[in-house]
């Protein structure tokens, strides 16, 4: 089972929820995998801190031209949709971060000057902590697509275990693809009016991919129904709030999990009971 | 000789544009004899590699000078690989800058500016 923790707005709690929730789950004697999809800035393993076991290199295809071969036709700068190759005066000039690696460059050389090598973006970080399998994608600095990183740590979900896909926020390309084919997801929301408004985007997301879902309710207080309001209107359901309380903030601030808060357990408890045991 | 200059119109009294990827109009002028086309830049209309494209079309049309504000560092490449030199426009009407250009007063862009800065 895959169930998807986004938000929209960030710093609502999406690896609050989601690294507790896998530790939990796991405590509870779920088979249970997190996977942190935040490619860009991934932070799940401050809290979760496992052993790296495994490092993968994720790698896309570029072409590369043999100048030698190269009549300078121009074919492949012209058929390009992605403006990744360019005809200057004497020679064909490659921008390899704009390439999307779809090939058609080498397909279209009349004299076969184009081939096809890999060029590493990024990498997949397998670790291990308390049993539990924690994995994240890593995209390198001023790498623009983070899809390739994304695709491949789909790659590594497990069909009998719960697979818990943290995703990033907003509602990007990025978010849409981790959280695609997901049989739950969880957003996570803030009783402000910035958080409602994001939320309201990620529900279009979820709904779009016809995801069911639920949403918690982080920093819970006085505020609450600008997000409860929201959610009878639109009947969708509230599984879970967790206070704004002090304890949690301090533990955040010092990398430490929640497992042991009463309101963290019980918004927890509340997922097993309405999610993952309904399933 | 053959320039280009980046414009928000299609004639010699429309403003210069400062941007070279995003700017909507290349006004490709002979100084020679004063005869001028505007083309439209593809370049405006792409999601990704609008500087490629924007170089792309210059190269196609064969001109020796390129006359912008600020040119990124992809279509630098293209631009200067392909023997184009690059000046910075001064004043917001085209011919004025054209005017510049042929009394030598216009500065050479020997290095690429920062990406994005059309947008």
């Amino acid at each position: 089972m895959n169930i998807s923790i986004l938000s929209g707005k960030g710093g609502t709690g999406k690896t609050t929820l989601a690294t507790n929730l896998a530790v939990y789950l796991k405590s509870k004697g779920y088979k249970t995998q997190y996977l942190d999809f935040d490619v860009e800035e991934p932070n799940g393993f401050i809290f979760l801190k496992p052993n790296i076991l495994n490092e993968i290199d994720v790698n896309v295809k570029v072409p590369k031209i043999d100048e030698i071969f190269c009549k300078n036709c121009g074919l492949c700068a012209k058929n390009c949709q992605f403006n990744a190759l360019a005809l200057a005066k004497d020679k064909i000039l490659l921008f390899e971060k704009l390439c999307h690696s779809c090939g058609l460059c080498s397909i279209l050389c009349p004299t076969g000057a184009i081939s096809e090598v890999e060029r590493k973006i990024g990498k997949i970080n397998v670790g291990e902590m308390g049993g539990l399998t924690c994995i994240e994608g890593k995209l390198n600095i001023g790498e623009p697509m983070g899809i390739p990183i994304i695709k491949s740590l789909k790659k590594l979900f497990k069909n009998d275990y719960i697979n818990i896909i943290d995703s990033p926020p907003g509602s990007s390309c990025n978010v849409v693809n981790s959280v695609e084919g997901s049989d739950f997801s969880i957003l996570v929301t803030e009783p402000t009016r910035f958080g409602l408004h994001d939320l309201k985007i990620a529900v279009s997301v979820v709904k779009q991919n016809k995801i069911p879902f639920g949403v918690v309710i982080n920093k819970s207080g006085k505020e609450d129904s600008i997000i409860e309001d929201y959610c009878i209107k639109e009947n969708i359901k509230v599984i879970g709030k967790i206070g704004f309380e002090r304890e949690i903030a301090h533990k955040y601030s010092k990398g430490e999990l929640l497992i042991e808060n009463e309101t963290m357990k019980s918004v927890m408890d509340n997922i097993i009971s309405s999610v993952v045991e309904v399933d | 000789m053959k320039i280009c200059i980046t414009s928000a119109g299609e004639n010699l009294d429309s403003s210069f544009d400062s941007r070279f990827g995003r700017c909507q109009f290349f006004i490709i002028i002979d100084t020679d004899t004063m005869k001028y086309k505007s083309i439209l830049n593809d370049g405006n209309i792409s999601p990704h590699g609008a500087g490629i494209a924007a170089a792309q079309q210059v190269v196609n049309a064969e001109v020796d000078v390129v006359i912008t504000g600020n040119v990124g560092p992809n279509s630098f490449n293209v631009l200067t690989e392909s023997g184009i030199k690059i000046y910075k426009g001064q004043h917001n009407i085209i011919k004025d800058n054209i005017d510049l250009f042929n009394e030598g007063k216009l500065e050479l862009i020997t290095k690429a500016g920062k990406s994005h800065g059309g947008i």
